[in-house]
């Protein structure tokens, strides 16, 4: 039963995630999170990390880690089929009828409503990530550089989250080699 | 045989595809484009279009375009299914490393880095996307802040705030023409 009400619940997450992967997290903090409590904060935000740092698909990534926290391999399967097959499905039928949706005025329409929607909801959970991620006054000049280098350089995620990775294991070695 | 060529260029996508959607674009337009031509530059574009107005991501969409336009449906399984494998291989040796040595400093203190970068990432894309695109009347500015205070007052459904907002995008094109 957990396992048909995780599908679901991603199911309903791959159907609204407009505008890339950040979209979802919103999402999924309201479902798995808020509403049903199958994990706490901390759980979720360090899904998220993990999500990000591995290569492939953010959206996939996100379901596979939280589905198994939640209900093991078969949940990681069951999140990650919800996930996808909204999507799946509406370009199928997108593909075998028609190609240019975006001539039609009523979709154009209906997405100048949403996309201020989903900036909102990810500028939302990100500050809340701030707040509840136990960034600290000593850490809080991560986040800020971070966003200033993408806003306004270009640089690519990739570098930014390997040098975190860097520094947190050369500071790990010297911890180590503190107490040796 | 087309379903061993789609495996192998989706398996690719998601094993070397870093830093979300986005970034995979190039690699996918490079494969599917360039070299093995199942779709234009222009068919191309229309579907990156047509991604952005369709739920899902754009790599899971443009899998799935490929594959079924190439191969019919079980093409475009084949294709997304590759595209989700590494990330399913690496998932597994990640969640076994990870709760082995959850206590490990080595495991701790990257991910105490990785943390407020993830912040920030989030936080950058959320600005980015706060562009003349997005805002487009006054209303734009209404969805956005409606959407701020029923997420902070109320913890308002996103899904919910998605189809109020769409609905208002829909009502105000009806109204404006």
């Amino acid at each position: 039963m957990l396992t048909i009400r995780l599908f679901w619940s991603f199911f309903k997450i791959g159907a609204f995630t407009f505008g890339g992967g950040y979209a979802m997290i919103a999402m999924v903090k309201d479902a798995l999170v808020d509403r049903n409590k199958w994990m706490d904060e901390d759980e979720f935000w360090e899904s998220i990390t993990l999500a990000q740092a591995l290569p492939g698909v953010f959206a996939i990534n996100m379901a596979l880690y939280t589905g198994h926290k939640i209900k093991g391999a078969l949940g990681s399967f069951a999140a990650m089929m919800g996930a996808m097959l909204p999507s799946m499905i509406i370009i199928m039928l997108i593909a075998s009828f028609f190609r240019d949706i975006n001539e039609f005025e009523t979709v154009r329409n209906v997405f100048s409503g949403i996309r201020p929607c989903v900036a909102a909801l990810i500028l939302v959970p990100g500050i809340n990530m701030l707040k509840k991620a136990k960034i600290t006054a000593k850490t809080i000049w991560i986040p800020i550089a971070t966003c200033l280098l993408i806003c306004l350089l270009g640089i690519s995620p990739v570098y930014l989250i390997l040098a975190a990775i860097v520094v947190g294991v050369i500071s790990a070695r010297v911890v180590s080699m503190h107490n040796a | 045989m087309i379903y061993l060529q789609l495996f192998w260029v989706f398996f690719k996508i998601g094993l070397f595809g870093f830093g979300g959607g986005y970034s995979m674009i190039s690699m996918i337009r490079m494969d599917v484009v360039d070299d093995y031509q199942w779709m234009s530059a222009a068919e191309f574009a229309d579907l990156l279009a047509v991604s952005q107005m369709t739920p899902g991501p754009i790599s899971i969409n443009t899998a799935t375009f490929v594959g079924f336009t190439e191969a019919g449906v079980l093409g475009s399984v084949v294709a997304t299914l590759s595209l989700c494998l590494p990330s399913i291989l690496l998932m597994a040796i990640v969640l076994r490393l990870f709760s082995k040595h959850k206590e490990s400093e080595y495991v701790k203190r990257p991910m105490a880095y990785m943390l407020p970068v993830v912040a920030g990432l989030i936080i950058a894309a959320g600005i980015l996307m706060c562009d003349r695109e997005t805002f487009t009347s006054w209303l734009s500015f209404v969805i956005f802040g409606g959407t701020v205070a029923a997420q902070l007052l109320w913890k308002t459904s996103p899904i919910l705030l998605i189809v109020i907002a769409g609905v208002l995008g829909w009502g105000w094109g009806m109204i404006s023409f």
